[in-house]
């Protein structure tokens, strides 16, 4: 309801773009829109291609002339729709658009068979059908939704209670709806459907609407099936947004999903418009569909409008169905889609207070269908369909379809809860969607009888989505004003009006991607969005930077900066440089160009890269960023073969490939002298508290073993890293461990305020040449110190120190330093304690944020000028100003650990641990890195950790495996469709081994023209990225009121943006989302409620500085699960894969399971209070919940299955992250519980942070504001 | 009393005093005339095995600006010096005829007292160590530290700082790891940063302001100055661990060498921890400053360090800002009663110019050799631990000289290894002569030659005569730590007659010391000549010594040939030809460090070996009798002769044309030559008594005729022969000099006309 994910919609436009698409799309979700009510809107949006489409599309024409066009474009679309659900299918979606039209019909086809798939997926379409369901009740059911849809097929039977269901949804939402849902939705999809479509869409519709049905159907059930796969998120919730959907769910985008997927649709239907197929297809999915769809009006309608297939007729039936309003506008598309459904819906459902929700859940439901629908359909359809041209692309789709089909699953799910309202009046059109599935698969017959047990649901869902949307909506937005504070008007109202399993839900979304990725992603597609981080997938590299190395926010960007400002999506690549890669997949190549050094254009230096065109038989070549040619060296010379390429194009990675290194020559390094090996240096805190802490001792007792595993590059050999040792207080203590000495020498250094380095030989040494006295020197120091008095410590003189030895040695290097205390000792960059809580919430809070004074600064400038990294271990009891000591890691590319309160007992591990992997993990020093793109777009701001001089080079004194860059790109020029954007990063660094090396990563996105494309091709977990850094830089200067403030409001624009634009109309209540952005809210409202942007009072000063800083260089994965935790039941662990995760919330907690926590940064066991005793036996030995010991790190090594697989699971989870988590355990009721709920994102903060339902209504009113 | 010479003796063995005049004009007017002031060279702490030091305390004259001590009868004393009376103290009761304090028998003109009262501090001994040196160098120095610890007193504190580019202070109490603090060798430092670097500096949270810790507190807390008996193994160890700066020196460079901050700590570290307490800091390097303040040249070696004709040029750089630096430095130090030791060895010059102030003002020594692996460096370093017949070192420390003069005299300065005190007073003279304006001199190193030479004013006015049988009375008040950790007092009270110089000048005249006179006259031309131009310096020595003439002499008005000199003025002018030529005053030949190495002993050595070094002692060794000594004189040089010649720094056996022969021929080998070898052995026996006492050690040159090396000679002795007087004089004696330097002769003719001269 609330949230519809038009990513259907989007995706399908999105790749439909092309030419056709986008405009068809457009005019397809503008099309259902229009039918419905947004349906001018899209329209307007697309209105270039759209126009012309909305009306020949719209209705008829969509079904006609846009069928050919369209049709591929929408069938694209919806491939793409689903590919954008999953990334991959995306791409190929939109490669294949031309094709596609065909494909189209495939994909229309496809839809169809997507939703045979989706029966096929029954097991998931129950899902979705409950998904819609929950859609239906509250839109919310994205998480339960699942077990929903379960229930939800027998709530289908239940259907009846539709029309109740749907208003009682609502009130059910927040739980019951599902059931309500689901069963109103079956049942009333089912009966209600029937009977509503008739009455508002079912007449008009029926006709028309079976093809649209049939492609909404079609989506429908591959919404179904997507949904399972992965529309069933995407649609439920916000997929569904799919334009119908959105105007009718308006407020919840799920309904929308449905909606975009009736924009598929529509698209389906106007390439489908081969409709004959599809609506062949339709029939029998349609009936599926159909069937669906009466009961959902709104969805009905939209997964009409997908039916647009049977064009504008259906659509209008459907926009008709949705809210009769669009139909005007959509003519062909929205109307005919979902729009119309919605109305019909609404009409019907009108008691569902908001028609909307109807409208949504059709909407979602449909674009849900449509998305999901329309990818696995696609392929389904392609392939069943094959006889039509699109077939093709539907293959592409199939891709993405396979994917789709839990899409639509999920969708459908979504989908059927709005639909279920609407399903009714959508009768008709969820029939021929149904149909259309059917026709794909079973679905076609089964849909409408199915459709009762699955489909139908689905469309019940969604329309009960609908309708629980519209219900909840108004609550939630009135939550959603409240917003502002802790957003509690949600809190009744939202719970009756919202259901959480009816939004989107992240877990959903994972999963679907998870199941859809399957082969491994080739990164030789351009503008192909990859795997979701959470899935584990094998790349296999073709000419672009594997997404390990480079994730971007948009893989279709916009041509122009006025689409790119229009849109607010940011445009930006999170970079990886070193990333490491699975044993599986080869590290880049290295490249020896010899003297010369590397190839590079004349022009814009850019490096030799696959982009690179070779003319004139290969004696030259073009510049693929800056267009200059530049001749080719003789001795690079080769003959270009018939279609253009190098013959040795194959053999040499810079050609093929999109990512490998060269070997850099004098040329590339400082002072033009190969530099030498580089060096680590350990500095360590003696004083008081840092020896009473236990520290001392077990860092040098870790050292003796850990200078064994030094970095290196080949195993083989002994690592050419030279190490040195200091120990300091209020001065610091040089060591000379020559080998030659029998016994170190320590000298002191009192000279604080103007730091050097004692000596030269003897302080950085070859550990084997050393080893017997550096072995000695570790076992006296915590000797040494033992009696220590001093309290007082120094620490700017402590990297400068560093700095100094790595200055004399002539070297680059890292330091390491262990610190305890805040630096109040007389010296150069001694700090003042400034901790003042007073300021948080205030205008001045940002000086919290600042560093005192510029010392540091300038200490870091000259850090990085020599390569000097600084990574720093902090042990504090009390305040040490993190923000001050965090200058010089952050701008030099190291990290920072801190370990409050450390205590030896329970820390030593995670400090171990961490230390182990920051002194073993490959890295590479003195790096700059630059990236260059196409003319038209320019690199304009990074994000990281590193100092800039200049505004083009990133330096990086140290750049490790685990470091990421963000970079955003801005337009200053157009781009062209035809070449897409290139960009090239390359990193100059000197590897630990002393060999001067330059990475290349190369990445080529499409560029689209249309909003919608842009939209269908989007990773909302790299936007998160961007916008976290963007908003933790953003608290330096500006209050923290005001980044959340405008981190909401360019989350509103885009969102708008897209409502307005690609969605198809439909009333202002009903919230649509993209599918590919469905989880934006929820992602946004983490990132809001993060302890930086609005902490608890008892987060300290430090710990926000510290996490500002830590967010800075993390990549995407990390975010994503720092933003929102994973949350694994520990029911079931006897299979090898883990059990799938729910969504953070104490709601989904049973007080008799015991679960897992994950960030990424902490751990938590959480234990309910009634667990049997069984599992504390086999979990912790003990049977008694009280007797479970809370301080425990780690679990008890005990001989079971589920034990094992536990701590199996617990250290797998480490090995994965680059920080050790340390082991948690959080009894129920415990007071330690507090600190647990905390990683709750969907739940409301005890800082005040919104609940998820909370804030999407909040989210749902701001974009409402926008629009209106 | 018998001659003047046996008078002189006399006094020079009692109480070490040698006066110009040993009868005093009695006006200021007439003291004017006589050209040589009324001055004495002082050796305070000349060696006394005869005079047990009294335990109790000396008596004062109660007048609190006076403080004049002891004499006198009776119960009640009347001051010598200000005339006022005094009780004798109750400790003094049973004082009669027949038992007198010692202060009042005659022969105790000299009596030392030792202090009870106050802390008595340990020696102290600060090794600061060149690591900047070649291995050999290095290993040698090495072995020589290591080996002077066996010759300190087992309670003497001990420390180390070994620089290079950077500076280090080991802590020498540490287990285990050895451990040193560490100072940028280009950054200056005040005291107070470096104790505060170096951990001294104590909490004052308790301590009461205004009261420095008692240095018992110093000592046990102070890291790293310890009782030798207690890290004699760990400063072996650490001494022999010790290696060469580990810097790396690049092509065409000096090695960088911190020796101005290292001195600043070591003075810091001595300021902080013991001061007032006897400390000696030992600085051994092998090359000048390269870096930081003090530094004396850059360290490309392209930039040769500069000359004497640089410094007339205004072309050494660093030679102002570097000599004001270490006389910053030898000033505190020598407030604190430190004494600084510069051991430079090395073939080039060290910057001895610039540092030299550093032993100067603190009476340290300064010993110059090429390398530290020769035995010059060896012995005279181990003789600086010599000891005396007690078994106590041989130095003292933390000396105050104080002045003290009857009314008729003023002190007007003093010349020697000491700093003013700045001890205004009432017998402080307006009329300035070395360093003056006070009373008190502080002398922080003091071993028994030391020599001070002291310059008076008669400030009786001519209208005001003094009494018939007057006697002006000086004393001498040295107050020291004694080697053995006791402090004492010395005093040396000095009376002579006064005598009218129109009615007495044959008197006066006979009165008059030469050798003293010219010792003086010396220091003085070379006090003038550290600040001023060298020929400036010679013109005024020869304005004095003509005017003295003048005065003195007997002659007939403009004939020069009527011109005599009574016996005691006779050998002075002789002294002031020498003087003019020695390298005191002539720079040429010698390099900045060198003249500044020679003027630093000029300055501080008794009358003995001053005029040694005015005019070497030259003997002959001869089948013909017994050595005697033989004129410094070209004709001296013979062929069947061996030269020995001691110019103090150097010791230089000469083998005459024919001897050498028959040296290389080997007769001295066979049976029936034994004399010959005897004759061969004789000069090296001699040679070898000196080479043992003397220090420092002196260079020890064995050569023959036509050696390279036997130009040491040829530069000392009168050119009475050279190529341009040879064939005239006819005579085939000796060996011609080829120089352009004026003889004695020449040099005596010019004198005398100038004398007679009506008109200079």
């Amino acid at each position: 309801m609330n949230v519809n994910q038009h990513t259907p919609m989007a995706s399908p436009y999105g790749q439909p773009p092309p030419g056709y698409a986008q405009p068809g799309y457009s005019p397809l979700d503008g099309g259902y829109q229009a039918p419905y009510p947004s349906y001018n809107g899209p329209a307007s949006a697309y209105q270039p291609g759209a126009p012309p489409q909305g009306p020949t599309r719209g209705p008829p024409s969509s079904a006609a002339p846009p069928v050919s066009a369209p049709q591929p474009y929408s069938q694209y679309s919806q491939g793409q729709g689903s590919v954008q659900n999953g990334p991959p299918p995306m791409t190929q979606a939109p490669q294949r658009p031309p094709v596609s039209q065909p494909y189209h019909q495939g994909a229309v086809n496809m839809s169809g068979p997507p939703q045979s798939s989706y029966p096929q997926h029954y097991g998931p379409p129950p899902t979705i059908q409950q998904v819609s369901n929950q859609m239906g009740g509250m839109q919310i059911n994205a998480g339960p939704p699942t077990a929903a849809r379960p229930g939800y097929a027998p709530p289908h039977s239940a259907p009846p209670p539709a029309s109740t269901p749907y208003t009682a949804a609502p009130p059910s939402y927040s739980q019951a709806p599902p059931s309500f849902s689901h069963a109103p939705l079956p049942v009333s999809s089912a009966p209600t459907q029937p009977p509503l479509p008739p009455p508002s869409n079912a007449p008009p519709t029926a006709p028309p609407s079976t093809q649209q049905q049939q492609y909404y159907g079609g989506p429908t059930p591959a919404q179904q099936p997507y949904p399972s796969s992965i529309p069933p998120t995407s649609q439920p919730q916000f997929t569904s947004a799919p334009p119908q959907q959105l105007p009718p769910q308006p407020q919840f985008t799920t309904a929308p999903p449905q909606q975009p997927p009736p924009p598929s649709q529509p698209h389906f239907t106007s390439t489908h418009p081969q409709p004959p197929q599809p609506q062949s297809y339709p029939p029998s999915s349609y009936s599926g569909p159909t069937q669906p769809p009466p009961p959902q009006v709104s969805q009905a309608l939209q997964q009409q409008p997908p039916s647009f297939q049977s064009p504008p007729l259906s659509q209008q039936p459907f926009s008709s169905a949705s809210t009769a309003p669009p139909p005007a506008g959509p003519p062909g598309y929205a109307p005919g889609q979902s729009p119309r459904p919605p109305p019909a819906t609404q009409g019907q459902f009108p008691p569902p207070p908001t028609s909307q929700p109807g409208a949504f859940p059709p909407t979602s439901t449909q674009s849900g269908q449509f998305l999901s629908g329309p990818m696995p359909p696609l392929p389904p359809q392609s392939q069943t369909q094959p006889p039509h041209p699109q077939s093709q692309s539907q293959p592409s789709p199939y891709h993405s379809g396979p994917q789709m089909p839990p899409m639509s699953m999920q969708q459908s799910n979504h989908m059927p809860p709005s639909s279920q309202g609407p399903p009714p009046p959508m009768g008709p059109p969820g029939p021929l969607q149904q149909q259309q599935q059917q026709q794909q698969q079973q679905q076609p017959p089964p849909p409408q009888p199915g459709m009762p047990a699955g489909y139908p649901p689905q469309q019940n869902g969604a329309y009960g989505q609908v309708r629980g949307p519209q219900p909840g909506y108004p609550g939630p937005y009135s939550g959603p004003q409240n917003y502002g504070g802790p957003a509690q008007a949600p809190g009744p109202a939202a719970q009756k009006r919202l259901d959480p399993d009816a939004i989107p839900s992240p877990i959903q979304v994972i999963e679907d991607d998870k199941a859809k990725s399957t082969e491994p992603f080739t990164t030789g597609v351009r503008g192909q969005a990859p795997p979701l981080v959470t899935t584990t997938f094998s790349v296999r590299d073709q000419g672009n930077a594997s997404p390990r190395f480079v994730r971007c926010t948009a893989y279709n960007m916009p041509c122009t900066a006025d689409m790119a400002k229009q849109s607010q999506v940011p445009l930006a690549a999170v970079i990886k440089p070193l990333a490491i890669l699975p044993p599986d997949e080869t590290p880049p190549y290295v490249v020896d160009h010899g003297e010369p050094g590397p190839i590079r254009c004349n022009r814009c230096k850019a490096y030799m890269c696959p982009y690179m065109q070779f003319i004139e038989g290969g004696r030259r070549f073009q510049c693929g960023f800056c267009s200059c040619v530049t001749e080719v060296p003789p001795h690079y010379f080769q003959h270009l073969d018939h279609t253009g390429k190098r013959v040795d194009c194959y053999d040499r990675p810079e050609l093929s490939l999109g990512s490998y290194e060269f070997l850099a020559t004098v040329d590339y390094c400082k002072n033009n002298k190969l530099p030498q090996p580089p060096a680590f240096i350990f500095l360590i805190d003696v004083s008081y508290n840092a020896v009473k802490s236990g520290m001392v001792n077990i860092v040098c007792q870790e050292l003796k073993t850990l200078l064994d595993y030094l970095p290196r590059e080949n195993p083989e050999a002994d690592s050419v890293v030279r190490v040195g040792f200091v120990t300091y207080n209020k001065v610091l203590h040089f060591y000379n461990v020559k080998g030659s000495l029998a016994q170190p020498q320590m000298l002191v250094v009192s000279d604080v305020s103007d730091m050097f380095v004692p000596l030269l030989d003897g302080f950085l040494v070859n550990v084997n040449e050393s080893r017997q006295v550096i072995e000695s020197l570790l076992d006296q120091i915590p000797d040494m110190f033992a009696d220590t008095r001093e309290t007082e410590t120094v620490f700017g003189p402590v990297i400068q120190a560093g700095l100094e030895a790595l200055k004399a040695a002539d070297c680059a290097g890292k330091l390491f330093i262990f610190h305890t205390s805040l630096p109040i000792a007389e010296a150069p960059g001694k700090l003042k304690n400034r901790e003042d809580k007073k300021l948080v919430g205030t205008d001045k809070e940002k000086s919290l944020f600042q560093p005192q004074g510029s010392f540091y600064n300038t200490l870091a400038k000259d850090c990085v000028a020599q390569g000097c990294c600084v990574d720093l271990f902090l042990f504090p009891n009390q305040y040490v100003d993190m923000t001050t000591l965090g200058v010089v890691p952050v701008s030099t590319g190291g990290s920072v650990y801190k370990y409050t309160y450390f205590q030896a007992a329970t820390d030593q591990e995670r400090f171990l641990n961490d230390l182990r992997r920051d002194v073993e993990k490959p890295m590479g020093f003195d790096a700059v890195m630059r990236v260059r793109t196409s003319t038209g777009i320019r690199a304009t701001d990074f994000f990281g950790s590193f100092f800039m001089s200049n505004t083009t080079d990133v330096e990086l004194a140290g750049l490790d495996c685990d470091k990421a860059i963000t970079v955003e790109f801005k337009h200053d020029d157009k781009l062209s469709e035809d070449t897409g954007a290139l960009m090239q990063c390359a990193v100059l660094y000197t590897s630990c081994s002393g060999q001067r090396r330059l990475r290349v990563h190369n990445m080529a996105v499409n560029c689209c023209s249309q909003l919608a494309d842009l939209y269908r091709n989007c990773e909302t977990d790299t936007i998160i990225n961007y916008f976290s850094k963007f908003a933790f830089r953003g608290v330096l200067n500006h209050p923290t009121k005001t980044v959340r403030d405008t981190l909401v409001n360019q989350c509103a624009q885009i969102l708008a943006c897209y409502r307005k634009n690609c969605a198809s109309p439909s009333s202002a209540g009903q919230l649509i989302l993209p599918e590919c952005m469905k989880l934006l809210p929820v992602y946004l409202n983490c990132v809001l409620k993060s302890d930086v942007l609005l902490p608890a009072a008892d987060v300290s000063l430090d710990d926000r500085a510290y996490l500002r800083q830590f967010i800075s260089s993390m990549d995407v994965t990390e975010t994503h699960v720092f933003f929102y935790p994973q949350l694994l039941p520990l029911t079931n662990l006897d299979s090898s894969s883990l059990p799938v995760a729910i969504r953070a919330s104490e709601e989904r907690l049973s007080k008799g399971g015991v679960y897992i926590l994950e960030t990424g940064l902490h751990l938590f066991l959480w234990v309910g209070a009634s667990v049997q005793q069984e599992l504390l036996q086999n979990l912790f030995g003990t049977p008694s919940f009280s007797q479970i010991d809370a301080s425990m790190t780690s679990l008890p090594v005990l001989d079971n299955p589920f034990s094992k697989r536990l701590r199996e699971i617990i250290s797998n989870f480490r090995a994965q992250r680059p920080r050790y988590m340390k082991l948690m355990v959080v009894k129920q009721e415990d007071h330690s519980e507090l600190i647990f709920r905390h990683f709750l994102v969907e739940d409301k903060s005890a800082s005040g942070g919104a609940s998820y339902v909370d804030f999407l209504c909040h989210m749902h009113k701001e974009i409402r504001q926008l629009l209106s | 009393m018998t001659t003047y010479q046996e008078f002189i003796q006399q006094n020079e063995d009692r109480d070490g005093v040698r006066f110009s005049w040993n009868l005093w004009p009695s006006s200021r007017l007439e003291a004017t005339r006589l050209v040589v002031p009324v001055s004495c060279l002082f050796t305070p702490l000349k060696e006394r095995p005869d005079l047990p030091p009294v335990q109790y305390e000396p008596v004062l004259c109660s007048r609190a600006n006076c403080k004049a001590q002891v004499d006198f009868r009776a119960k009640i004393w009347a001051c010598n010096f200000c005339f006022q009376r005094n009780p004798f103290p109750p400790s003094y009761a049973g004082i009669s005829e027949v038992n007198q304090p010692a202060e009042l028998m005659p022969q105790f003109s000299t009596i030392e007292y030792i202090v009870q009262r106050g802390p008595t501090a340990p020696l102290i001994f600060l090794y600061v160590v060149d690591t900047c040196l070649e291995e050999e160098d290095l290993q040698a120095l090495k072995e020589s530290l290591q080996m002077s610890l066996s010759l300190l007193p087992p309670n003497a504190l001990v420390g180390l700082i070994t620089f290079g580019r950077m500076v280090q202070v080991h802590e020498l109490s540490c287990e285990g790891i050895a451990k040193s603090y560490v100072f940028r060798g280009t950054k200056d430092l005040n005291s107070k940063q470096i104790q505060e670097m170096l951990g001294l500096t104590k909490p004052t949270a308790q301590g009461q302001p205004g009261r420095p810790a008692a240095p018992q507190d110093a000592a046990s807390t102070c890291r790293f100055l310890q009782p030798v008996h207690r890290v004699d193994m760990n400063l072996t160890d650490l001494l022999g661990e010790l290696q060469r700066d580990p810097w790396p020196v690049p092509q065409g460079k000096r090695p960088l060498r911190s020796t101005g901050v290292a001195l600043s700590v070591a003075v810091g570290l001595l300021e902080g921890t013991f001061p007032n307490t006897g400390a000696r800091v030992m600085l051994f390097i092998g090359g000048p400053p390269t870096q930081g303040p003090g530094m004396v040249v850059g360290d490309e070696l392209k930039t040769p360090i500069r000359s004497w004709h640089d410094i007339q040029k205004d072309n050494a750089r660093h030679l102002k800002k570097a000599t004001k630096y270490y006389e910053a430095l030898a000033n505190r130090s020598a407030v604190n009663g430190h004494s600084i030791d510069i051991y430079a060895c090395a073939l080039d010059q060290t910057g001895l110019l610039e540092m030299k102030c550093l032993s100067n003002l603190t009476g340290g020594h300064i010993v110059m050799g090429d390398s530290f692996n020769t035995s010059l460096f060896k012995q005279t370093f181990q003789r600086v631990f010599s000891k005396d017949l007690n078994g106590d070192f041989r130095m003292a420390f933390g000396g105050v000289l104080e002045v003290k003069t009857s009314r008729e005299l003023k002190v007007s300065g003093a010349i020697g290894p000491c700093v003013s005190l700045n001890a205004k007073g009432s017998c402080v003279s307006e009329n300035e002569m070395g360093i003056g304006g006070t009373t008190q001199w502080k002398v922080c190193g003091l071993n028994p030659s030391t020599t001070l030479g002291l310059y008076f004013e008669v400030v009786n006015q001519h209208n005001a005569p003094i009494p018939q049988g007057g006697r002006g009375a000086i004393q001498f008040v040295t107050q020291y730590q004694h080697s053995n950790t006791q402090r004492r007092i010395r005093v040396t009270t000095i009376a002579r007659n006064w005598a009218d110089a129109q009615s007495q000048i044959q008197l006066i005249e006979s009165s008059f010391d030469q050798e003293a006179a010219a010792v003086l006259m010396a220091r003085l031309g070379v006090f003038r000549a550290e600040s001023e131009e060298g020929p400036d310096v010679l013109r005024w020595l020869d304005r004095q010594l003509i005017r003295l003439c003048q005065k003195f002499g007997q002659f007939n008005k403009d004939d020069p040939t009527s011109f005599r000199l009574s016996e005691s003025l006779s050998l002075y002018p002789q002294f002031m030809f020498h003087l003019r030529r020695s390298p005191f005053l002539q720079v040429f030949n010698n390099s900045p460090d060198e003249s500044s190495y020679y003027r630093h002993h000029f300055v501080r050595q008794d009358l003995t070996q001053s005029l040694i070094m005015i005019q070497p002692i030259l003997y002959s060794y001869s089948f013909y009798g017994p050595p005697e000594p033989v004129l410094l004189d070209s004709g001296s040089i013979l062929p069947d002769k061996i030269l020995l010649m001691d110019t103090f720094f150097q010791l230089v056996i000469y083998h005459g044309e024919t001897i050498a022969q028959w040296r290389k021929a080997g007769y001295q080998d066979m049976a029936e030559y034994e004399n010959f070898k005897q004759l061969l052995q004789a000069p090296l026996d001699d040679a070898q008594e000196i080479l043992q006492t003397r220090f420092p050690m002196p260079r020890y040159v064995d050569t023959e005729h036509g050696g390279s090396q036997a130009r040491f000679l040829l530069s000392k002795v009168n050119p009475s022969q050279t190529h341009n007087n040879l064939y005239a004089w006819g005579q085939e004696t000796g060996a011609p000099i080829l120089t352009d330097d004026v003889s004695l002769q020449v040099f005596m003719d010019h004198l005398k006309k100038l004398a007679v001269s009506t008109f200079f």
